[in-house]
C-alpha cells in the first residue's frame, strides 16, 4: 500500500517535472539564453556533484540491502552516508546559486535565469525534502524502531529519493549538457 | 444456497472525540464525516457562487445598465467561475467518491484516512485563501483561466491574482492527495471476491478520474508556481513586455484545462450508471464498454488542449490535429448515452427525482456535447470564442452534466448518508423549476452567442432581441435561485424530520446499501463474498443470483 501510493506520487512530480523541463527548453531560442547559459554554468563542477547524488543512490540502496538483512548498524552507516551525500550535493548547489547571483544572474534578470532557477530550485526543494525524511529514518533506525523487515518504510522512501535522483540526471541533461550538443 | 460472509478485517480505526461535537468535526479522519463536510464546503461555495452569478445577471438584465461597474464585473465572472469549478464541482464530486468508495468495495476506511483529512483541509483553506483576496484589495479578475499577460503584475494591480495563485495551489494539492488515497484505497482494499471486472461502475470512474487527477493537476501546479514567481520575484515566464510567453500559460493552462472537465465529469457518469440501474431495475447494458470507454476518454482527454487555443493562431497543421482529436472524444462518450438508454429499454422504471435528473443530464448534455463538437471544427470556432455561445456550452455540460449528476446523487444517497428520505414532491418541484430556469437561462444565450454577443461584457447596447433574450435569461437564473431555496427547504426540513427503518428503500444492488443507513463508524462487520457485479441484488435474490 505505501510503496503504491508512492509509486503514484512520483508519478504525479514526474508530470511537474516535465512541465518544468518543458518550460525550460521552452526558452531556449529567447534573448540571449544560450549565451547565458554558456556563460555561466559550469558542466564540471556540477557534474561532481552530480556523481555525488548518483552516489547517495547507491549508499541508499546498500542502506536497503542492510534493512533487509536486519544488520542495523550497516544500515545506519549508509544512511549517514546517503545524508552526508545528499547535503553535499544541496550545499554545491547553494554555492553555485551563490556564484551565479554574484555574476549578477538572478530570477528577476532574464528568461534564463527564471527558468534556470526555478527547475534547479524545485530539484533542490526535493532533495531537501528528502534529506528531511532520510533524517526521520536515521532517527527510526537507530532507535530501533525500523527492525522489522517486513516494514515497507524504508522501501517506500527509497522510491522517493531514487526518483529525486532520476530527476536530476534529466534536468542536468537538460541543463547542462544540452548546451554542447545542440 | 447460502452466501458465504466473511468476517471484515480488523482495521485500526481512528477514534473520534465523540463527547466534543466541533473538536470531532475537526480532527475527524473518518470518510464518511470527511465526505460530509467535503459535500458542506461545496454547499457553502455553491451558495457563494450562486449569489455572484445573480448578481451578474441582474446587471445584465437590461442594456446599459450602471448597478455594477466594469471592474467589480471582472472579479465576479472570475471568482463565480474558479468557485464553481474548483470549490463546488471538485470538493462535491470528491467528497462523494471519499464517502461511497470504501462501502462500495466493502472497506471499512480509505487507504490513507490522515491523508484524506489532509486533503480536505487543503482545499477548504484553498477556498477560503481565495475569498480572503476580496479583504486583501480586490479579487482576481483575469477569468477563471487567467490568461497572460493580463495576470501580470503591471496588468492586473490589485493582489488578487496572488490568491488565486496560492488557493488553487493548496486545492491543487489537496486534489492531488486525494487522487491518490483514491487509487489506492481501490487498487487494494477491495473485499474478496470483488475483481476489477466486478467493480461498481461508480468505483470505476472513480479510479480512472484518480489517475486523471494524479497526471492532470501538476501542470497546473506548475502553471501557478511560476507565475507566483512572476509576480512576487519578477520571474519573466508569461511576463511578455520582459521576453515571456503568453502561450507558454495557455498550454499549461489547458494541459490541466481539459483534462479537467472529464475530471468534473466522469464521477457523474458514475452516478449515472447507478442510478440508471437501480431506478430502472435492470443491470447495465455493455458494463465493460462503459468501463473501456472511460479508459479511453481518460487517455484522449490529455491529447485534445490545444482546442481551447484555436484563436491563438498555432497553424492549420496544430489546429486540424486538435480538432480532429476533439472530435474523436465524441465518441466513446456518446456510445455511452446509448448504453445507458439501453439500461433503461424494458425496465421497470421509477421516476424518482433522482432519477429524472439522470433522465434530463441524456437530454441536456446531449445538447452540450453537440455544441461542443461544433466548437472542434475550427472556422466554427473562430466565429463563436468568447461569445456567449461559449456561456452556454460550458454551462450544458457543466450543469447538465456534473451538476445534474449531484443532484442525482444527492436525492439517491441522500438516505444512505443521513438516514433520512428526502420528501419527493418537493424534490420534484425542485427537479422541474430547475430544469425550466436551466433552459431558459442558457437556451436562448446560443442565439446570443450568434448574433455576437461577447462573453464577460459587463454591460451591453441596445441592440434588437439584446435586451429581449438577456431579460429572459435573468429570469431564468432566477427561478433557479427559486428551486435552490425549494431544495435548501427540503433538506432542513428532512434533517428535523424522522428516520426511516428501511435501510435500503430504493431496493439497490452494490455494498453501501449492504451496510446501516447511516453506516456505523465501522462500515461493515461482515461482507459477503462478492461474486458478481451486483453483489446486494444476489444477497437479496439468492435463488437468482447473476453470474458474471
Ligand atoms: C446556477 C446558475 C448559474 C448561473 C446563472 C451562471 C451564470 C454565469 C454568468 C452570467 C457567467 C459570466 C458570463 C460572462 O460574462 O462571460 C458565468 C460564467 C461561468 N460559469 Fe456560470 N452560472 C451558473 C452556474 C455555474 C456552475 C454550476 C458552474 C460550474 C460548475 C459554472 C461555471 C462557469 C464558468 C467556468 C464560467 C466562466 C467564467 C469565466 O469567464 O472566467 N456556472 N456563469
Ligand atoms: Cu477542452
Amino acid at each position: 500500500m505505501n510503496r503504491l501510493m508512492m509509486k503514484l506520487t512520483i508519478g504525479s512530480e514526474a508530470v511537474f517535472f516535465i512541465c518544468l523541463i518543458v518550460s525550460y527548453l521552452f526558452f531556449w531560442k529567447s534573448g540571449n539564453f544560450q549565451q547565458e547559459a554558456a556563460a555561466h554554468l559550469h558542466i564540471k563542477t556540477t557534474g561532481l556533484f552530480t556523481v555525488l547524488l548518483l552516489g547517495s543512490s547507491f549508499t541508499f540502496w546498500r542502506a536497503e540491502k542492510a534493512h533487509s538483512q536486519q544488520n542495523n548498524k550497516g544500515m545506519k552507516g549508509w544512511l549517514i552516508a546517503t545524508i552526508l551525500l545528499g547535503g553535499i550535493f544541496l550545499a554545491g548547489q547553494g554555492r553555485e546559486y551563490y556564484n551565479l547571483i554574484n555574476e549578477n544572474v538572478w530570477i528577476s534578470k532574464s528568461e534564463f535565469g527564471s527558468s534556470f532557477y526555478t527547475l534547479t530550485g524545485f530539484h533542490g526543494l526535493h532533495v531537501f525534502i528528502g534529506l528531511i525524511v532520510l533524517l526521520i529514518v536515521l532517527l527510526l533506525t537507530m532507535n530501533g524502531y525500523l527492525r522489522d523487515k517486513g516494514s515497507t518504510v524504508v522501501s517506500t522512501v527509497g522510491i522517493y529519493w531514487h526518483f529525486v535522483d532520476a530527476v536530476w540526471i534529466f534536468v542536468f541533461t537538460t541543463v547542462y549538457v544540452l548546451p554542447y550538443l545542440l | 444456497m447460502k452466501a458465504i460472509l466473511l468476517d471484515n478485517i480488523e482495521h485500526d480505526l481512528p477514534v473520534a472525540h465523540k463527547d466534543r461535537v466541533l473538536l470531532r468535526w475537526l480532527s475527524t479522519v473518518d470518510h464518511k464525516e470527511l465526505g460530509i463536510l467535503y459535500l458542506l464546503a461545496a454547499l457553502l461555495f455553491f451558495i457563494i457562487g450562486g449569489t455572484e452569478a445573480l448578481l451578474m445577471r441582474t446587471q445584465l438584465a437590461v442594456a446599459n445598465n450602471h448597478l455594477l461597474g466594469p471592474e467589480a464585473y471582472n472579479q465576479l465572472f472570475t471568482m463565480h467561475g474558479v468557485t464553481m469549478i474548483f470549490f463546488v464541482m471538485m470538493p462535491a464530486l470528491l467528497g462523494l467518491t471519499v464517502y461511497l468508495t470504501p462501502l462500495m468495495i466493502g472497506a471499512n476506511e480509505m487507504a490513507f484516512p490522515r491523508v484524506n483529512a489532509f486533503s480536505f483541509w487543503m482545499t477548504f483553506f484553498g477556498g477560503l485563501l481565495l475569498y480572503f483576496s476580496f479583504a486583501a484589495g480586490g479579487a482576481p479578475n483575469a477569468g477563471w483561466f487567467n490568461y497572460a499577460p493580463l495576470n501580470q503584475s503591471q496588468y492586473s494591480t490589485s493582489p488578487g491574482i496572488n490568491y488565486y495563485a496560492m488557493g488553487l495551489l493548496l486545492g491543487g494539492i489537496g486534489s492531488v492527495t486525494t487522487g491518490i488515497n483514491i487509487v489506492v484505497t481501490i487498487l487494494k482494499l477491495r473485499v474478496k471476491g470483488m475483481t476489477l471486472k466486478r467493480l461498481p461502475l461508480f468505483v470505476w470512474m472513480a479510479l480512472v478520474n484518480g489517475f486523471l487527477i494524479i497526471a492532470a493537476l501538476p501542470s497546473l501546479n506548475a502553471a501557478l508556481s511560476m507565475l507566483l514567481l512572476d509576480r512576487l520575484l519578477d520571474a519573466h515566464f508569461f511576463n511578455t513586455t520582459s521576453g515571456g510567453s503568453a502561450l507558454l500559460w495557455q498550454h499549461l493552462f489547458w494541459m490541466f484545462g481539459h483534462p479537467e472537465v472529464y475530471i468534473l465529469i466522469l464521477p457523474a457518469f458514475g452516478i449515472y450508471s447507478e442510478v440508471f440501474q437501480v431506478f430502472s431495475q435492470k443491470k447495465i447494458f455493455g458494463y465493460a464498454f462503459v468501463a473501456a470507454s472511460s479508459v479511453a476518454i481518460g487517455l484522449l482527454s490529455f491529447g485534445v488542449w490545444a482546442h481551447h487555443m484555436f484563436a491563438a493562431g498555432l497553424g492549420n497543421t496544430m489546429n486540424s490535429f486538435f480538432g480532429a482529436s476533439s472530435m474523436l472524444i465524441g465518441i466513446p462518450t456518446g456510445i455511452k448515452i446509448f448504453n445507458w438508454i439501453a439500461t433503461m429499454y424494458g425496465g421497470r422504471i421509477r421516476l424518482t427525482t433522482s432519477m429524472l435528473f439522470a433522465v434530463a443530464f441524456l437530454i441536456e448534455f446531449t445538447i452540450g456535447g453537440l455544441t461542443g463538437i461544433a466548437f472542434s471544427i475550427v472556422p466554427i470556432d473562430w466565429q463563436l470564442t468568447d461569445s456567449y455561445y461559449v456561456v452556454a456550452h460550458l454551462h450544458y455540460v457543466i450543469l447538465g452534466g456534473s451538476l445534474f449528476g449531484l443532484f442525482s446523487a444527492l436525492f439517491y444517497w441522500f438516505p444512505k448518508i443521513s438516514g433520512r428520505m428526502l420528501n419527493e414532491k418537493l424534490g420534484k418541484w425542485f427537479f422541474w423549476l430547475f430544469v425550466a430556469g436551466f433552459n431558459l437561462t442558457f437556451f436562448l444565450q446560443h442565439f446570443l452567442g450568434l448574433m455576437g454577443m461577447p462573453r464577460r461584457v459587463y454591460t451591453y447596447q441596445n441592440i434588437p432581441y439584446y435586451t429581449l433574450l438577456n431579460l429572459l435569461s435573468t429570469a431564468g437564473a432566477y427561478l433557479m435561485a427559486a428551486a435552490v431555496m425549494v431544495l435548501l427547504y427540503n433538506i432542513y426540513k428532512t434533517v428535523k424530520g424522522e428516520k426511516i427503518k428501511n435501510k435500503d428503500p430504493w431496493n439497490a444492488f452494490t455494498l453501501e446499501w449492504y451496510a446501516d443507513s447511516p453506516p456505523c463508524q465501522k462500515n461493515f462487520e461482515n461482507v459477503p463474498v462478492v461474486t458478481s457485479r451486483r453483489p446486494f441484488y444476489d444477497l437479496k435474490n439468492l435463488e437468482k443470483r447473476d453470474v458474471d
